[in-house]
Order: C-alpha cells, then sequence, then structure tokens
C-alpha cells in the first residue's frame, strides 16, 4: 500500500501514484501536467489563493469551533421557515451514496430509484394540494412564487401586468418575486389585510383588468389560517386573474385543499418536512392545473413502460426545459433540490396521513395553547389577531417589542421583532412545534420576567 | 475496479443492477404496500369548514421504509457506484466528512436570528466569500443564489443595475451557440433579448462575429471558458476587449472552472461577473439533481448591486478574528453583520440561499487549500487526456482540457450510451454540445484511477464495436430496459393518481 501514498500534497481526493501519473503523461505524450494546458501566459495566474491545506480532523475541529460562535438560543423562529422534528432513519436513508452522490436523472435506466422516489413526491404534492400535476421541486417558496407570475405571464387565460400580492407577506418572499418578474415588465402591488386575514371586500375593489395574478396565504406568514380562500379565488377570477396559494405540505394535511377552494396553482413550502432548521435552505412547492402542464417550470417525472412493458420511469415533457429549448424554454431552472425532496418524501411517507395530521393539530392546538397563557401575563396581549392559527401567532407588548425581545434573548430564547416605531403598535411573533413545544413552560416564565 | 492486476487489462466489465421483481414489476411505489385514507377533519380543533374530508397517502413503518428506500437506491447510480464522466457536471467524488459538518446542531440556526447570534454561521459564510474571490480573482461574492442557473440569473440581474445606473439600459445578452441552455433561458428571463454567437471552425469564438454582434445594445457576452468542448478561449484578451469597447459587461459561467484552479483566474482573465457550481467545482454533491450553489463573484465597481443582504466584516473590528472562539465570554461584541449593498438588485433566494451546501463547500476549500486544489485540475485535465489516448473514438477539437467531446460518428450517441451502462460505468453527455456529430462529451475528473479510467475506455469500445441488434436492445442488465419517451409525454402520467389499476384509489389495498 506504501506506493498509493502520494509523494506530494495534492487532492487527498484522486487516487494516482506518483507512477501512475508518469505512466499517464508519457502516453499522453507530454512531459508534465503544466504542459497540458493551453492558456496564454498573459492570462496564466502565477500567484497563490493564500487556502492552508489542512487535515480533515483539522477542518472538523475548525468548522465546529466557528459554528460554536453563534449563540445556544432556543428558537421560536418562523415567518416562512420552519422546524420539526426529522427521524434519523430519514437522514441515514437519504444519506446513502447511491441517491446523495447521483447526477439529474437524463439516463433513467440507471436512475429508476430516484425517479421513483421523485414520482413518489410529485403524487404526494398532488394529493396535498388538490392539483394533478406538481414538478420535482422549486428552490424554495419565495422563487416557486416568482415562477407562479411568470406561468401567469404566460398562459392565455389571463392577460393582465399586476400580481397582488397580501400585505403580511414576509418582505424577502417580496424582493424575490419583484427580482423574478422585473425581466417580463410586471409589477407587484398589496391588497389590505383584516385582522391578519385577506380583506375580500377591498380586494374585490382592487383587482381589475390589469391584474394577472392574486397569490394568498394559508397559514400567512403571521400564521393566521385563512377563512375564505375560496372568496379571494372568486375574486381573482371575476378579472380572468389566476389564482395562486402558498402553504406548506404539514398544512396541508389538515386544511382544506387549496386545488377544492379555486387554486390554479399552489406554492409554498415542503421543507416543512425532510429538512428542519437550515438558515433558510428550502424546497418549494409548485402544482398546477393539467390546462398549465405545458407552461410548467422545472423538472416532471412521468411513469412510462420499457421495452419488456415493466413500467418505468423518466423525465418528461423536457421540450419544456432549458436545455432543449433554450431561450424560448418556461424556466431557466435547472439544478434544483431533488435531494431535499427525497427527504421530504421519506418524511411524509414515515408519518403517513395520520402522523402528519397529528403533527398539524398540534401545531394548532400548541399555537392555541401558548398564546392564552402568554396573554394571561402582564403586558402582554396574545394573539393579536382573533383567528385560527397554526404554528405562529402575533403578541402585542407594552413594552418595546425589542427590548422584551432582548431580555427573553438574555434568557436564551429567540423570537422575531416584526414592528417597533414611536407610533405604531408594539409586536412580536413566536411560532411553536414540536421541536421547541418542551420549552414552552421557560419561555411563558421569562415573558413573565421581562413583559411587564 | 480497484484491483489493480485487472485493472490493467482492457476486457470488459460487466454490471448487472439490483433489483426486486413481483411479478415482472419492480419495487412497488409506497402507495401500492402503505395506503392509508382517514378524515383529517375529525376532531379537529379547527372548524369543519377549514379542513379537508379525507387524505389518502402511503404509510410506512420504519422498517418497511428503510427497505423502500434502500432497494430504491440499489436502483440508483453515484459517484460511488463507479465512473460518472457527465461532460459539463463534474462527477467528481464527494468527501464524506463534509457531510456531518452541515448536519452539526450549530450549523441549524435560523435566518432571522440577529446577527449577534449569528457569528459562527456569518464567519463561515465571510470567511467563504473571501476564498472564492481569490479563487475567482474576484472582489465581491455573493452567497445567495441556489443553483447555477439562478447564479446565472443573479449575475444578468447585476449586469443590468449596472448598466440602468449609468442610464445606458441594453436589450440584447450574447450567448455562444454551444454554451449551456441555461445561458439562454437565464438571460430571457432577465427580460433581454439573445443574440446566439456561431463557434468559428477551431470550435472557439469567432472575433469577427463577436465584433459584428457586439454594440451599444449589448448589455453582456454569457462565455464557459474551457468552453464546452474543453477548449481554452485563447484569445479570451481580444474577446473581453471587443465587450467592453461595446461597452458590455463578460459574464463567466463557472460550469469548468474545474480545469483551471490555481492556473487561469476569470478577473485574470477580464470577466466582470462570474459564478461558481460549487457542487462541480468544489465536490458537494450533486443528490439527484440538487442542492447545489451559484455564488457570484463580481468585480469592485459592481459590489453595489449584489443581491441583500451581503456578509461584511464590522468596521473597527478587522484583524481581531483569529484565534480564540468568540461568544465565549459573551462579551465581544460581533465582528460579521449583514448589511444591504446601496444598490441591489434585491433578493433571489427567501434566505441565505442552499447553506448546508455551502458549509460543504468551505470545508472542501479547507482540506485542499492552494496545492490541493491546483493539483485537482492538473489530474482532471490529465485524466481527460489519458482517456482520449485510450478510446476508439475521434475527438475532433483539441487541445482539450477537463474535457473532451468524442464522436460516436455512424452510430447513434443515445444507444452507445445505453450499451456502456451494461459495462458497469455511466456513459458520457451525448450528442451536445451541437457543432460534433453524435457527440459524446466526456469529463472522467480527477477522481477516476489510471485503472478505472482503463475500465472506463474498455466500456467505451465494446460499446462502440457492439452490433446494430445489441445496441438497439441495450440495456440488459439494468433495473429496467429502454423506455418509451414518446408515450410518457404524449400520455403524461405524472402522480399515481394516473397510473390506471393502480391501489392510489383502489381501497380493497388498505391495510
Amino acid at each position: 500500500m506504501s506506493d498509493r501514498r502520494p509523494e506530494t500534497r495534492g487532492t487527498p481526493y484522486a487516487p494516482h501514484t506518483a507512477a501512475d501519473t508518469a505512466a499517464m503523461l508519457s502516453a499522453v505524450g507530454v512531459d508534465s501536467e503544466a504542459d497540458l494546458f493551453d492558456v496564454p501566459e498573459s492570462v496564466a495566474f502565477e500567484g497563490a489563493f493564500g487556502i492552508e491545506a489542512r487535515s480533515e480532523r483539522a477542518v472538523r475541529r475548525e468548522v465546529r469551533s466557528l459554528l460554536g460562535r453563534n449563540g445556544d438560543l432556543v428558537e421560536f423562529l418562523g415567518r416562512g421557515h420552519y422546524a420539526h422534528y426529522v427521524p434519523a432513519v430519514v437522514d441515514d436513508l437519504a444519506g446513502r451514496s447511491e441517491f446523495l452522490t447521483s447526477y439529474t436523472q437524463y439516463q433513467p435506466e440507471v436512475t429508476q430509484g430516484f425517479l421513483q422516489a421523485l414520482f413518489e413526491y410529485q403524487s404526494l404534492v398532488a394529493e396535498l394540494t388538490g392539483l394533478p400535476v406538481a414538478n420535482a421541486s422549486m428552490y424554495d417558496a419565495a422563487t416557486a412564487l416568482g415562477e407562479a407570475a411568470l406561468l401567469a405571464d404566460r398562459v392565455r387565460e389571463a392577460s393582465g401586468s399586476t400580481v397582488l400580492v397580501p400585505a403580511h407577506l414576509r418582505a424577502s418572499a417580496r424582493e424575490v418575486l419583484e427580482t423574478y418578474v422585473a425581466g417580463a415588465t410586471l409589477s407587484v402591488e398589496s391588497f389590505p389585510m383584516d385582522d391578519g386575514a385577506v380583506d375580500v371586500a377591498a380586494l374585490h375593489e382592487q383587482v381589475d383588468e390589469e391584474t394577472l395574478l392574486v397569490y394568498a396565504e394559508t397559514p400567512t406568514v403571521r400564521g393566521v389560517v385563512e377563512e375564505r380562500l375560496a372568496a379571494v379565488g372568486e375574486a381573482a377570477h371575476a378579472v380572468d386573474a389566476l389564482f395562486c396559494v402558498g402553504s406548506d405540505l404539514v398544512a396541508l394535511a389538515l386544511l382544506r385543499a387549496p386545488g377544492e377552494v379555486g387554486a390554479d396553482v399552489v406554492v409554498g413550502s415542503a421543507d416543512v418536512l425532510g429538512l428542519g432548521t437550515t438558515y433558510g435552505a428550502g424546497l418549494g412547492i409548485f402544482a398546477t392545473r393539467e390546462a398549465f402542464l405545458r407552461q410548467l417550470p422545472g423538472r416532471l417525472v412521468g411513469a412510462s413502460t420499457d421495452a419488456e412493458g415493466r413500467r418505468a420511469y423518466t423525465l418528461t415533457l423536457q421540450t419544456r426545459e432549458q436545455h432543449i429549448r433554450k431561450e424560448r424554454a418556461t424556466s431557466n431552472i435547472c439544478t434544483n433540490q431533488a435531494w431535499f425532496a427525497l427527504q421530504t418524501a421519506m418524511h411524509a411517507t414515515l408519518l403517513g396521513p395520520s402522523g402528519l395530521v397529528d403533527l398539524a393539530e398540534g401545531c394548532v392546538r400548541d399555537a392555541r395553547d401558548l398564546a392564552a397563557r402568554l396573554d394571561d401575563l402582564e403586558g402582554v396581549e396574545a394573539p393579536v389577531h382573533d383567528r385560527h392559527h397554526l404554528r405562529e401567532f402575533v403578541v402585542r407588548t407594552d413594552r418595546p417589542a425589542p427590548e422584551v425581545a432582548g431580555g427573553l434573548r438574555d434568557r436564551g430564547f429567540a423570537v422575531h421583532v416584526i414592528q417597533s416605531a414611536a407610533d405604531r403598535e408594539e409586536l412580536l411573533q413566536v411560532c411553536v412545534t414540536d421541536v421547541n413545544a418542551h420549552a414552552t413552560d421557560d419561555l411563558v416564565a421569562a415573558f413573565a420576567e421581562v413583559a411587564p | 475496479m480497484s484491483d489493480e492486476q485487472t485493472g490493467r487489462e482492457t476486457t470488459e466489465r460487466a454490471y448487472d443492477q439490483a433489483r426486486y421483481a413481483q411479478n415482472g414489476e419492480n419495487e412497488p411505489l409506497s402507495i401500492e404496500t402503505g395506503r392509508r385514507e382517514i378524515d383529517p377533519g375529525e376532531g379537529s380543533a379547527l372548524p369543519d369548514d377549514l379542513t379537508r374530508d379525507s387524505l389518502a397517502l402511503p404509510s410506512l413503518s420504519e422498517p418497511e421504509l428503510a427497505r423502500h428506500y434502500t432497494r430504491l437506491s440499489q436502483m440508483n447510480w453515484g459517484v460511488e457506484s463507479g465512473p460518472y464522466p457527465l461532460g459539463s457536471c463534474t462527477m467528481k467524488y464527494n468527501p464524506s466528512f463534509t457531510e456531518d459538518l452541515a448536519a452539526a446542531t450549530t450549523a441549524a440556526a435560523h435566518f432571522d436570528r440577529d446577527n449577534a447570534d449569528l457569528q459562527g454561521t456569518l464567519a463561515l459564510l465571510y470567511e467563504l466569500q473571501d476564498w472564492l474571490g481569490r479563487v475567482g480573482g474576484m472582489d465581491a461574492v455573493t452567497l445567495q443564489p441556489p443553483a447555477g442557473a439562478a447564479g446565472e440569473f443573479t449575475g444578468i440581474q447585476i449586469a443590468r443595475a449596472y448598466h440602468r445606473s449609468r442610464s445606458d439600459p441594453r436589450s440584447e445578452v450574447i450567448v455562444p451557440t454551444s454554451a449551456h441552455g441555461t445561458n439562454f433561458a437565464s438571460a430571457t428571463m432577465a427580460g433581454y433579448d439573445v443574440v446566439e454567437l456561431p463557434a468559428g471552425d477551431d470550435g472557439r469564438v469567432d472575433l469577427e462575429a463577436l465584433e459584428a454582434a457586439a454594440g451599444a445594445e449589448t448589455a453582456a457576452l454569457m462565455l464557459t471558458n474551457p468552453n464546452t468542448l474543453g477548449l481554452f478561449e485563447r484569445e479570451i484578451e481580444s474577446i473581453a476587449e471587443i465587450v467592453h469597447d461595446a461597452g458590455g459587461l463578460l459574464y463567466y459561467d463557472g460550469a469548468n472552472l474545474n480545469a483551471l484552479l490555481g492556473r487561469a483566474r476569470p478577473g485574470d482573465m477580464g470577466f466582470d461577473v462570474m459564478h461558481y457550481n460549487v457542487h462541480k467545482t468544489f465536490a458537494t454533491p450533486h443528490g439527484g439533481g440538487g442542492p447545489g450553489a451559484a455564488p457570484v463573484g463580481v468585480r469592485e465597481e459592481l459590489r453595489e448591486f449584489l443581491p441583500r443582504p451581503h456578509v461584511r466584516r464590522v468596521e473597527g473590528t478587522a484583524g481581531e478574528d483569529d484565534g480564540a472562539p468568540a461568544g465565549d465570554d459573551g462579551s465581544g461584541s460581533p465582528r460579521f453583520e449583514r448589511y444591504d449593498p446601496p444598490n441591489s438588485i434585491g433578493k433571489v433566494h427567501g434566505y441565505g440561499g442552499n447553506w448546508p451546501v455551502l458549509v460543504k463547500t468551505y470545508a472542501y476549500l479547507a482540506r485542499l487549500g492552494d496545492e490541493g486544489l491546483r493539483d485537482a485540475s492538473a489530474k482532471a485535465v490529465l485524466n481527460a487526456n489519458y482517456l482520449a489516448e485510450l478510446i476508439d473514438l475521434e475527438v475532433p477539437y483539441r487541445p482539450f482540457h477537463h474535457e473532451f467531446a468524442a464522436t460516436a460518428a455512424d452510430r447513434d450517441a443515445a444507444e452507445v450510451a445505453r450499451r456502456m451502462l451494461d459495462s458497469g460505468v455511466h456513459p458520457p453527455t451525448t450528442k451536445w454540445p451541437e457543432q460534433v456529430p453524435e457527440a459524446m462529451l466526456t469529463e472522467p475528473t480527477e477522481g477516476e484511477s489510471k485503472s478505472s479510467l482503463e475500465d472506463l475506455a474498455a466500456a467505451f469500445d465494446a460499446a462502440v464495436d457492439a452490433d446494430a441488434d445489441e445496441l438497439a436492445s441495450a440495456p440488459r442488465r439494468m433495473a429496467v430496459r429502454r423506455i418509451d419517451q414518446a408515450s410518457a409525454a404524449r400520455n403524461p402520467r405524472l402522480s399515481w393518481h394516473a397510473l390506471e389499476g393502480s391501489a392510489a384509489d383502489d381501497p380493497e389495498s388498505h391495510r
């Protein structure tokens, strides 16, 4: 084995012995590796990056030490990025190298396993959204919303150029939407809320022939379950605009399927299953009606048969995609989040419908119970909106919200400050799921100390 | 394949993919073995009109789940299964140790924490921005774009913001014919008309054609270098001059950066904006089609347009970073912060991009360092050249670097590719780029040993030498045979609900 040890300090992930390298150079007919590069001297790089190579153990120590600088807080944070407990078997199975180290399934005969897993993912999303066509994933909820607006712009049924979004929308989601539609010269406007839900009467006033798409969320970024989704859809359809609903796969297990209340497109977070907290790395849902199939962005796995008549899976309708259609593609999306989709499907399948509904139901009850306990405290009112909530809710404090949040932080808890100004209400937001529910007693106690 | 004695022979290897057949069909769908249907509204805390009446999904116990997905994994090919020489994809070995770093609990922080409570995450991001800038010769880097195409879109939006800031809006982006399809689509999404640039006879940019195409409407030229034939654009300085003289920017598609690490940098070649495909060049796993990440690097003049937020060192703390981890005593003030660049293009991802992938990128760069990165390119280019020497196919365009486009000539490249599967290798990218007839774009990467390249060459030759019947009927040893693509597209069945006679809606299959 000693001859396999590299003589020079090169990459540890190239298997070449010095003898191999010499034999290969000789076979190619050059004296050195440098001779293989056809780079003019004037642009050749002779300097150094100044990145020092480390042993694997040293890198581990360094990264763990670096990440250890993140404050040790129990997070009651949500607003679009949620954590539910992911069983170890999910990470373990997804980590199998046949999945993790494979490429997009352009060679379907040798990638049936991943194709079937993505077909199962698409099917889960179709069942949960109530729409028949779901793609094999988008980057995240915000970019999926951007793609929904671009799809609306492509289909014949809608002709306006204004995308209407709720006033209560995560600012970053709106910013991504605006970036996505800038090239298509669409504009984004917001419609007002009524106690945390869509102000349907105001929306009816606002829609007109310029409206391309109406977007609404359930639950909203403030955790409010939207009760009048069908009426929102009617407002959109009254002016021939498309209706897009944003949600997440856990909420959709419990809530009425958007496809049943008129949604033309469903976007949102699939990453609530399988992923956990990842600084916001996500997995976007994209589902739509059959009529828009050929305008769908992204990859689709379809069922077919092989030469022996056996069921087989393959990427299909690829003529929509950039590698075939180039500038006329429905989207530029190529690599996206397939491995996360695999994890999501695994997690959903392990929970099953009962486990999923229990998880969602827990999010409703835990949020309601925590809000009630906080509401009993001096200087605290919760929930601010008199609505049903899922996972999270807004809290009004008598003291300035940043001061209350700072006090909570000193006691080991992170919550959102969503509004604080001299002339406005002081608002915090709190998110509770199965991963932090064990700490709610301590959170309530901390609120009791810092809120009055 | 690691057996040295047999590895030097050119006898053909064979591979039988594992599969579990039931009545001739492969592993059933999860819904077919575990369908459950419930009424979610029953006993809900929510009113009846807000909840659904039924939900039918698979439910597998943990042992069943483990077996289902293990069997699916056995019907799938990864880099650890064998050679995966997809041209333009850089399917190199993915170091194991980076996985558990990305999965560390301290890495699992929410984006909405205060900067002060994210000092570890921000320190890693800051350092990674800096390293990538050095590798590409760029002055500032954003880590937000979640994939290569998103990086292109970001870079072109930055070019658009730059031109608008000078009150010089332009309408065209020039893209060589042989570029990745994403270039065309990204430029279009950003609102530009695409001007296609045909290649010269030598496979490189034709300077006269570029002169003719570039003008007052040119916002940018998007270029891959080495290009998709593996050729270095020798006239890159003239190309840059033509584009810059026309007032346009030069965009570098980082798909082929693995050819150049430590040998040449886009910034030194005159590029103004670039993206890095970390899932190619820096060995983060492709995951069956993502997540990847595509940081975008820019020259100083373009820094103000980067997506928000960007990470920087807090003023006055420079130099305090080395040594003891911060935050231990709780007294240190934050050293890194997120800020909004003054003329930002906005956001291209809802949060900070694909963070776990960025952790893996950092770990890979730290592990290899300068010498390792330079060696990775050297071995990648050596491997491509050695493999091309061994195979019987002609390679019309040379000198190539990390990849080459061989031609299957009078054979159908897709059939040759399917035949290669039976030899226990993944085939190359086929029928692209288009200027090579029946192209087989081959990129072995530095991860293949001399003997595995010899196996790969034997697989090429066996496929090319196969008779017409054998080619048409390949593959024979995979979980499925040749798939009917036409009927998949003509009659799209995209979920288990669409399968005739499926258990998806068959109450008899309830367990």
